[in-house]
């Protein structure tokens, strides 16, 4: 007879939730260069993270951070937080949930938006730093583009579908009611879902 | 790990009671099919028979108004879908097409009447007060002459609350609509006797009763309409085929005989461990709140809400230190919603978010729920110290 099977995390995932590196002590976030947060309570998912940056060189020498959610949401945030030290903030920037998924040594798929959180916090928390330093010409917003008009859709509602997981059209119209109305935009979401189905889920 | 275990999670399952497991392991050899003639078969359909008649004494009813199947689940998926089978032995869809059930009922009564309403039937789902209970005065308003069926569930799997299955049973009789109850966390913890309840239908799953998992039964009052779920047996008088479980009805008849003996006495002792639990978490724990009815609800169970925590981290973390239960929390459920439960007693997301249920069983002591109290409140610290809910504008400031 088989024992006790492990989680369904992995072992580094588990390394992370039992032992989080990195948390934000106390509620003072004056010592740092910028601050993100994302997400919010209801959802059951929210990530606040904070960096100190070397204005020199323009590199993150210190992340902290601060969650609410699952495990895998803590796993990804105590990661997360360990990969970006010393990177520059261009590089930060760009760092993907897959990155940090792929860190944590994989995550289960109905968990990979728990992961989504962290990356874009600490995105929040470099345009932060860039309008605190007066560099706001740096700034990127994460500006959504409506995909389907009749309903009013954007690419980053389609993400979020695909992340809460959505895999074929149907389910991406049962989801949003994307191209429920007049359909024209059928095309350019299909490309879409297998954009967010390639780089969430590799497939 | 953990040197002590803890299972705090009878609400979703329950060990084998010591006695189940002995006459189970002494029936090991019985295999043969209780519809054969021969004295393989013989022995099997006495052992069939002997657990019907102990189950039927379990709830106060005949042997012949217990129908095995192979689960809870079965057994309500069995009663709500009488409804659309138009011949004349069923209950016609098309005079009586209303089914009254409640927002708190088990996802196989919810999804199936979800299924029945794509085919036509017209479902209406009653709403519950902050404890959980029924709102009697709007069933009243929905019980008319186009009602054929009420389901609504004794006890609560999440947060432990009773309702007055005796009263709604009168109303709903009253107005011609047959009465079903799923009964699958009531029975085994509370009295439960169908002539006093008056119900038509009632749901048993053995595994919550210390019995073995893959059995329940069904009761269905004498001479009410009945079609099967599974067809194509003679198997109990032709309303479940399947060659029947053979280990499993004996595992349960024997589950339902312990209980018997055992519940009266078990009420007063579960109860106040819940009551120390309770207090505990209360004294030693700040911003949470019980969920659940204060007086009338399931003494072995525990439903706590901690605010800006999520559930399944307190579950990993508390399994971690050997303690078993269960959260309300979207995460742990693999959907990305709270208790639908929880929502529709009218607690708050985050809330939901954040509950734990602890379930207690026959086994469970003072040692462990002093363990438990031990354990959870640092447990709950360390997770607030890293929660966003903890800092200044944290709470609710970051929605998107």
């Amino acid at each position: 007879m088989l024992q006790a099977g492990e989680w369904a995390y992995s072992e580094t995932l588990k390394e992370h939730f039992m032992n989080p590196k990195n948390i934000l002590q106390g509620e003072n976030t004056d010592d740092f260069d910028g601050v993100g947060m994302e997400g919010n309570l209801q959802c059951g998912d929210q990530m606040m993270v904070v960096i100190k940056v070397d204005k020199e060189k323009d590199t993150i020498t210190d992340c902290q951070w601060k969650t609410y959610g699952c495990a895998s949401a803590i796993a990804s945030t105590s990661v997360l937080s360990e990969m970006v030290k010393g990177r520059t903030l261009d590089d930060a920037f760009h760092i993907s949930p897959k990155e940090v998924a792929l860190e944590l040594g994989g995550l289960p798929d109905h968990k990979i938006h728990c992961s989504v959180l962290g990356d874009k916090a600490l995105r929040a928390a470099i345009n932060n730093y860039y309008t605190r330093n007066g560099q706001e010409d740096k700034v990127k917003q994460e500006q959504a583009k409506v995909i389907c008009q009749c309903m009013n859709i954007t690419d980053h509602d389609i993400e979020d579908a695909v992340l809460e997981g959505a895999r074929t059209y149907f389910e991406l119209q049962e989801h949003t009611k994307c191209g429920t109305v007049c359909g024209q935009c059928k095309d350019e979401t299909e490309v879409l879902l297998e954009k967010y189905k390639h780089i969430h889920f590799g497939a | 790990m953990a040197d002590m275990k803890v299972y705090f999670d009878h609400n979703a399952t329950t060990p084998l009671h010591p006695e189940v497991k002995k006459e189970m392991i002494a029936a090991m050899e019985m295999f043969g099919n209780p519809s054969s003639m021969h004295a393989y078969g013989r022995e099997a359909r006495a052992n069939v028979e002997e657990a019907r008649r102990k189950v039927a004494d379990f709830i106060g009813a005949k042997e012949n108004e217990i129908i095995f199947v192979g689960s809870g689940s079965e057994a309500n998926n069995t009663v709500l879908s009488l409804f659309v089978c138009s011949s004349s032995q069923c209950i016609p869809g098309s005079r009586r097409g209303t089914i009254i059930t409640t927002k708190i009922e088990h996802p196989c009564v919810l999804e199936t009447s979800e299924c029945l309403a794509h085919q036509g039937v017209r479902v209406k789902y009653l709403n519950v007060d902050r404890y959980g209970k029924i709102d009697l005065d709007q069933l009243a308003g929905m019980l008319g002459d186009d009602v054929g069926l009420v389901s609504v569930m004794m006890a609560n799997n999440e947060i432990g609350t009773l309702q007055d299955i005796e009263a709604i049973t009168k109303m709903v009789h009253a107005c011609g609509a047959y009465m079903h109850t799923d009964a699958v966390q009531a029975v085994g913890k509370v009295p439960v006797d169908v002539r006093k309840l008056g119900v038509d239908f009632l749901t048993i799953s053995a595994h919550k009763i210390y019995g073995p998992k893959g059995v329940g039964a069904l009761f269905v009052k004498h001479g009410t309409p009945y079609c099967p779920l599974i067809r194509g047996g003679h198997q109990e008088r032709g309303r479940r085929a399947g060659t029947e479980n053979t280990l499993g009805i004996l595992g349960m008849g024997r589950a339902a005989e312990m209980r018997m003996i055992e519940m009266p006495e078990e009420e007063e002792r579960l109860l106040h461990l819940k009551q120390v639990l309770q207090q505990g978490i209360e004294e030693s724990i700040d911003d949470i709140s019980i969920n659940g009815h204060p007086t009338d609800g399931l003494a072995s169970t525990l439903n706590v809400s901690f605010t800006g925590v999520e559930g399944e981290a307190i579950l990993l973390y508390l399994d971690l230190e050997g303690i078993a239960v269960s959260t309300g929390s979207a995460c742990a459920s693999g959907s990305l919603d709270p208790s639908h439960v929880l929502l529709a007693t009218g607690v708050d997301a985050e809330l939901a978010h954040g509950s734990i249920r602890f379930s207690m069983g026959r086994e469970s002591s003072m040692q462990e729920v002093e363990y438990l109290l031990d354990v959870l409140p640092p447990i709950i610290q360390r997770i607030r110290n890293m929660s966003t809910a903890y800092i200044k504008g944290g709470l609710h400031a970051a929605s998107r």
